[in-house]
């Protein structure tokens, strides 16, 4: 045995422990080898979605142990307030990509680490690219962005004959915080709750009335949003929409915000709040971060080893009255719009009544849905005609009469298919009408 | 009104930094952080994660204690220690790449042993805020909890070991202002309005309301109404039972024209209030409890500011009867005047309520100086706290009461409490963790065993009750320390000092198990 191999068992003597002995909480197909180790350093590779609070606790934990092929993707760059507790990077690297720079922060500190930056959106590589990884693990903070690789690592699930290919199936964990509290939940796609599933755990964001806002303010947040709302589309005073990093543009919404709460006698509008509502700002500390990354990190572990058996499959916590954990299982959705393969019916009471319109807000604001921007198709007679699709801007003009038209007028049928993409997730959902009052029918 | 703020404040490069921690704590709670110091013993993976987590967010200063040289196994697990430092002092190297990470910390390292450190500097550790304890065995624990606890300085002992992980807390008396709860209920004394709240009230007749006035009355004057209307024909009793408050919601719902929806959202809102605002004011019994506490019946020169605002708001609730209003209105439809002027009301109330309790303290301590603490100390009382704990030296000299009755539950993580103080026993004895060597797994399990059943016949406990699995599998751990096991427990104890310090959200009390197999914690008081 050469010197350094001699190093490196050593080294990873505290893994070779608990992968090379039998234990009696461990998986029952755990097979204690020197092999499970080898595997997890040469073969097994492991996706990180986000290089941020959570991305840069997760990257230096799987480092740690003993995960050596992994790749890490993020579209952001470092910011100031990123320091608090986005360990690996440092002042010097603010404007750099965070993928990139936690790469090499990494691949510097752990000898034979190679991490492989992606500086890029999650929606910039299609399946070829998701499909090489063993285990994906997610820090992020968009429920958008959790959706759409959730339909992702969903459409590479192989179906023969209705039965589940296994070796399809690429485990996704899921880590979130918010201040002092988070989540991890362990997700076998196909098998196990997943992301659409539970989509009701996600409360939605807080909104204001448009009429109190313009009418009735009480809170300094109502003039903030004013501002946001009304007062900077009609001044436009840089002429382009509001950057939330400008610290001008936010100067300008906190000096009227303050004008506005002072002609309505209310205080509290603080710069900080400013940023706050402007960017939507979650507050975020280093532990919390760490807890919930390392929780993440230790499920991929088990997962890759098999040496205990994983989470299942949520677990929640909680650190402000003392540290308080809880362990369940959210369970599968029958017709969960993203993993069930039963067609979604949609239940329409008065198709003549019903516009466009409304079907689109019913995609966007019922619980189940919770889409973004939806681009609606269809085919009528055997030929594909576009309904609405708001994210093009020619196909905008040409459809944004359809809006207005009932689903009858637009030659919708009980039965029709409606081919439905969005934000949240890589696949096309197909929805079918069902008209409860079928007599309409044409 | 209050005075403008100064146009476009400049926000520092600090404040930027930290923001968004600034929004849990605030910036009295970073002042304190920033002023603190932090001791490690033992730069374990444990240890550096801990202190990783305190010097991201802006401690003042840390030192790191630890006579160990950086071994091979140390840079498999630990972060902040790489090839290029084996062989050097662990404490060296840990406190140089620490302070990397943050410029406004300080730190720096004894390379010592800490029972020799405690033997040749007499009250070495008694200079920090808080001690945190990583791998250190329980010898040494032991009289450093005695020295700490006299000193009063809080003491975190912390194990990591294979998929299970302890953190104990010590500490004579910590006292919480702001708490920090979760879902806290509106403090709007319908039951009771003082005069200038009552006469307010009592201004607006709702039942004349036109359509338009009454789409801009706030949902808190229709409740505090139909509240009236209730207690006159129930002999000025408000309702209790679930019965008599859906007969005020009934009346404040069938006062509505129905024809009309725009009028709803304030009434609904009234309806919905029903259960969270209409209730007898009282003060809680924990915070009764916490006002006739010794500390604060018996002051003495040394008495710090949170006893002697307690006294002050005893006082002030022997005279009154009530805690100070919380002074603050939670947003309801109304029109902006209507609902700006009853919200003043309760600020008002408040700082009147606060400066009454000021009077007070400076009646009964010259001492206190300008203490900006009232107001905010006014603001929670209804969640201040006090936690009173023991000594660990105490804990493991005598027998634990607690521990049998946990023992009944056969899922309790109470079963590796005791495991770990048997693992303790075992590092003592034999100065090695219990299955360290490939070939003594075995011959340990059995010597771990022996140690944990002579345990428990200490505390008069069966000894059968622990699991033979459980037993083995801390065996197959073999002292061996996972790198993301210790990085939750990090974490968590990191959070546990930034409480601490800050004297905010509640600390445990008094010792957390963590069980990564199952994903499962427990937290028990021993
Ligand atoms: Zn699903």
């Amino acid at each position: 045995m050469s010197e350094n191999q001699e190093v490196s068992q050593n080294r990873w003597g505290h893994l070779r422990k608990v992968l090379e002995r039998p234990g009696p909480f461990s998986h029952p197909e755990f097979e204690p080898s020197s092999d499970i180790l080898d595997f997890i350093m040469s073969t097994c590779k492991v996706l990180v979605i986000g290089a941020g609070g959570l991305g840069c606790e997760l990257i230096k934990d799987l480092a740690l142990m003993g995960f050596k092929q992994l790749h890490v993707i993020d579209m952001d760059i470092i910011e100031l307030s990123n320091l608090n507790r986005q360990f690996l990077f440092r002042h010097k690297d603010i404007g750099l990509s965070k993928a990139e720079v936690a790469a090499a922060f990494i691949n510097k500190k752990v000898k034979g680490c190679q991490v492989t930056p992606h500086y890029c959106k999650i929606q910039d590589y299609d399946e070829t690219f998701y499909k090489q990884f063993h285990i994906v693990v997610c820090g992020l903070d968009s429920i958008v962005a959790r959706r759409w690789i959730n339909g992702m690592l969903i459409s590479l699930l192989n179906y023969e004959d209705n039965a589940l290919d296994q070796t399809s199936i690429i485990p996704m964990i899921d880590g979130g915080t918010e201040g002092f509290k988070g989540h991890a939940r362990v997700i076998l796609p196909g098998i196990s709750a997943c992301i659409d599933c539970t989509l009701d755990l996600y409360p939605p964001q807080v909104t204001y009335p448009l009429c109190t806002i313009a009418n009735t303010p009480r809170l300094p947040e109502h003039c903030i949003e004013y501002v946001k709302i009304i007062q900077w589309p009609k001044e436009n005073p840089w002429g382009i929409a509001i950057d939330g990093d400008d610290p001008q543009h936010i100067t300008w919404i906190y000096e009227k915000s303050l004008e506005r709460a002072l002609q309505f006698n209310i205080t509290g509008v603080t710069y900080r709040l400013v940023q706050g509502v402007v960017k939507n700002i979650i507050p975020a500390v280093a532990s919390t971060n760490a807890v919930i990354a390392a929780v993440c990190a230790t499920e991929v572990f088990k997962l890759a080893t098999s040496c205990c058996v994983p989470l299942n499959n949520y677990l929640v916590f909680n650190d402000v009255d003392g540290i308080y954990t809880y362990t369940f299982e959210s369970e599968k959705k029958d017709n969960c719009l993203a993993c069930s393969l039963i067609p979604q019916n949609l239940p329409v009471e008065d198709p003549s009544k019903m516009k466009l319109k409304d079907l689109i807000e019913l995609f966007c604001e019922s619980t189940s849905y919770q889409m973004k921007s939806p681009g609606l198709t269809t085919y009528i007679n055997g030929k594909n005609k576009t309904l609405y699709i708001s994210t093009i801007k020619s196909i905008e003009e040409r459809t944004r009469e359809n809006l207005t038209k009932s689903l009858i007028e637009l030659g919708l049928q009980n039965g029709s298919e409606i081919l439905v993409t969005d934000l949240t997730s890589p696949n096309t959902l197909t929805v079918r009408l069902k008209f409860v009052n079928n007599h309409i029918e044409t | 009104m209050s005075s403008p703020a100064p146009k476009s404040p400049d926000q520092s490069d600090k404040s930027k930094k930290y923001d968004r921690q600034l929004r849990l704590w605030g910036d009295h709670g970073q002042k304190l952080l920033e002023s603190s110091k932090i001791c490690l013993i033992n730069a374990t993976a444990l240890g550096t994660e801990i202190l990783k987590s305190l010097v991201l967010p802006g401690i003042g200063a840390f030192t790191i204690v630890d006579g160990d040289k950086v071994s091979e196994e140390d840079i498999g697990s630990n972060f902040f220690l790489d090839e290029a430092h084996i062989g050097m002092s662990r404490a060296q190297a840990a406190t140089e790449c620490l302070l990397e990470l943050n410029p406004d910390v300080r730190g720096d390292y004894i390379d010592d042993s800490p029972d020799h450190v405690m033997s040749q500097t007499q009250d070495f550790f008694s200079s920090f805020n808080v001690v945190i304890a990583t791998a250190l065995p329980e010898k040494v624990v032991m009289p450093l909890s005695r020295q700490l606890w006299a000193a009063g300085i809080p003491l975190l002992v912390c194990r990591s070991i294979g998929f299970l992980g302890y953190v104990r807390l010590q500490i004579k008396e910590h006292t919480v202002i702001e708490a920090h709860p979760d879902n806290e209920s509106p403090d709007l004394r319908l039951d009771q309005p003082w005069e200038a709240l009552r006469t307010h009230l009592n201004q607006i007749d709702v039942s004349t309301l036109g359509t338009k006035e009454r789409s801009h009355v706030p949902a808190l004057t229709v409740l505090y109404y139909y509240l009236q209307r209730f207690k006159e024909k129930h002999n000025g009793s408000l309702p209790k039972a679930r019965v008599e408050k859906d007969e005020l919601r009934d009346m404040i719902r069938s006062s509505l024209p129905g024809d009309c929806d725009m009028l709803e959202e304030s009434y609904e809102q009234a309806v919905k209030l029903v259960n969270v605002c209409v209730h007898a004011t009282q003060v809680p019994s924990y915070i009764r409890t916490l006002l006739d506490d010794e500390k604060c019946t018996n002051l003495t020169v040394e008495s710090p500011s949170f006893w002697v605002i307690c006294a002050a708001l005893r006082e002030m609730v022997q005279s009154e009867g009530v805690l100070p209003v919380r002074g603050s209105l939670p947003d309801m439809a109304a029109d902006t005047s209507s609902f700006i002027a009853l919200q003043q009301l309760y600020i008002k109330q408040a700082q009147n309520q606060a400066e009454s309790v000021y009077r007070r303290a400076m009646q009964i301590s010259r001492t206190l100086g300008q203490s900006p603490d009232v107001k905010l100390f006014c603001k929670h009382a209804s969640e201040l706290y006090v936690l009173r704990g023991n000594c660990i030296s105490d804990e493991y000299q005598n027998s634990c009461p607690n521990v049998s009755l946990h023992l009944e539950d056969p899922e309790s993580l109470m079963f590796y409490y005791v495991i770990l103080r048997g693992l303790e026993r075992f590092i003592s004895e034999y100065n090695t963790y219990p299955g360290q060597f490939d070939d003594q797994v075995e011959p340990d399990v059995l010597k771990l065993k022996t140690l944990i059943g002579k345990l428990l016949t200490e505390w008069g406990c069966p000894a059968a009750v622990i699991s033979d699995d459980r037993v083995h599998e801390v065996c197959r751990y073999g002292g061996a320390e996972l790198h993301s096991v210790s990085a939750v427990l990090a974490g968590c104890t990191a959070h546990e000092v930034i409480k601490l310090i800050t004297h905010q959200y509640k600390p445990i009390n008094n010792t957390f198990i963590y069980d990564a197999i199952t994903s499962t914690s427990a937290t028990f008081v021993l």
